[in-house]
């Protein structure tokens, strides 16, 4: 799995802190997302695609290694 | 092709009154009427106080659709919003678009990054315990929303803002004239002038002392550097205010009364040393009470579809998460009370960029309230018959306007 992040799309709403904390993190100026990992481990993936899915501004994309 | 969702087959004339009204015994679900158009139709005209006849969006999907696609607007300026009520004011970045929205919406950001407000806990564990004191330490019965419910999240987000508590009155008096449906424009004017006047007054002094942590410290800086207009940073401060009052207080008070009306859910919450439990609790009762129950408001600025259906530009949108998080196409069972469910996907704060910037907040208040009151006061109980209990129908913000309790 690899994680991208769209910054300019981000609310920062913090929904992918809770979901992943593992993977996403927020900056301190501006709670805009911080990707901690872009390709997090295998038993990560389920809490990552969670992310992905509650994120409210779309920010978070999510591709399958080949 | 005609589709029956076509507005030429929906003529207004026959579009049903929004807010619709609950039904008579059961003040913690949706207008039955709402739930009933969700089933029938994912789109739907429908009536406001002003005679304008906006869509409703039905359904979970539908409304997150609509609330992250960039082809509607929050501009409650914008001639046909779908607007709750006459000359209601607009506040800060919430009725704005992006890029403005983005440029605002950030100065506030680094107060409600999930680490920030994790920072907190110490404070609002502390407050929280205080009032369980006062609780312990007053007379029986005592009405929660006024003794506890109200006091423990404007002492929050006065801590958060750095505001005197000797203007707690001053605070709670004028947010609830600005919210209440009832409340003429005149009134509603006068209270955000009041606030606005001595939260400005307050961002001036800060600028006088640079350095403080606190939020409005922070929005003094901007200030001083250019970044953000007095008035912007002034409007701002008042719809933090505004936001971390009424919603969490009414959140504490309606699902403490739900939480009684359902024991073995209370109990469960009570007696469990997992602090899971507690954290999965808040996503539940905020996916089933949805205090903020008027619907989410935009206007579609192109042309677009909604559930197969064609809006045009110019034309209102309503997205009460009332129902969607009723929808059973994205919950089991959507009308059990269950704690233990993984909720976390629930649109009670909303969805899109405009999703509640407080909801790191809101959750760590509510998590400490459940893992405090009801362990101090493990024989807390109504002091008065359920069906006396005044319920805020009328309310921006739903909740109950008291609640005798005794222990």
């Amino acid at each position: 799995m690899k994680v991208s992040v769209d910054e300019d799309k981000c609310c920062g709403a913090g929904s992918c802190v809770l979901a992943a904390p593992d993977v996403f993190d927020q900056r301190d100026e501006d709670g805009v997302v911080v990707l901690l990992n872009a390709e997090p481990p295998a038993e990560l993936h389920d809490a990552v695609r969670e992310a992905a899915d509650v994120c409210p501004a779309a920010a978070i994309t999510l591709r399958t290694a080949p | 092709m005609t589709s029956t969702l076509d507005p030429a087959n929906h003529p207004p004339a026959d579009a049903p009154d929004y807010p619709m009204s609950r039904a008579e015994g059961c003040p913690f679900d949706p207008p039955p009427r709402l739930e009933r158009l969700r089933e029938e139709t994912p789109l739907a005209r429908v009536r406001l106080w002003d005679g304008t006849t906006p869509w409703l969006v039905t359904r979970f999907a539908d409304q997150r659709a609509v609330l992250s696609d960039r082809r509607v607007s929050a501009d409650m300026t914008h001639p046909t919003y779908p607007r709750s009520a006459p000359g209601r004011a607009s506040l800060s970045f919430i009725g704005m678009d992006d890029p403005e929205h983005a440029r605002l919406r950030r100065m506030v950001g680094s107060a409600f990054t999930v680490k920030n407000v994790a920072a907190m806990r110490p404070a609002v564990q502390r407050i929280v315990d205080e009032a369980v004191d006062g609780l312990l330490a007053g007379p029986r019965p005592v009405d929660l929303v006024e003794a506890f419910a109200l006091p423990v999240p404007s002492l929050v987000i006065c801590d958060l803002l750095d505001v005197p508590y000797a203007d707690h009155d001053f605070f709670q008096r004028n947010s609830r004239t600005m919210v209440h449906r009832k409340s003429t424009p005149e009134q509603r004017a006068e209270a955000s002038g009041e606030l606005a006047r001595y939260l400005g007054g307050l961002v001036g002094e800060k600028l006088g002392e640079p350095g403080g942590a606190d939020l409005l410290s922070r929005l003094a800086r901007r200030v001083a550097a250019g970044d953000l207009t007095m008035r912007e940073a002034t409007e701002m401060a008042v719809l933090l205010l505004i936001a971390g009052h009424e919603t969490t207080a009414n959140m504490i008070a309606l699902s403490t009364l739900l939480l009684l009306r359902n024991p073995d859910q209370l109990a469960l919450l009570r007696d469990s040393d997992d602090p899971t439990v507690a954290t999965r609790a808040v996503e539940e009762l905020l996916r089933y009470l949805n205090i903020t129950h008027g619907g989410r408001r935009r206007v579609a600025v192109e042309d677009m579809e909604v559930a197969g259906c064609p809006v045009r530009a110019g034309e209102g949108l309503i997205l009460p998460n009332d129902v969607a998080n009723r929808d059973p196409r994205a919950f089991d069972d959507p009308d059990e009370l269950d704690i233990t469910r993984e909720a976390r996907h629930h649109v009670a704060f909303g969805f899109g960029v405009h999703q509640c910037l407080g909801q790191p907040l809101a959750r760590l208040e509510l998590e400490v309230v459940y893992r405090t009151l009801y362990r101090r006061l493990p024989e807390l109980r109504l002091a008065t018959e359920f069906e006396t209990i005044p319920f805020k129908h009328d309310g921006f913000v739903y909740g109950v306007y008291e609640l005798p309790v005794t222990w």
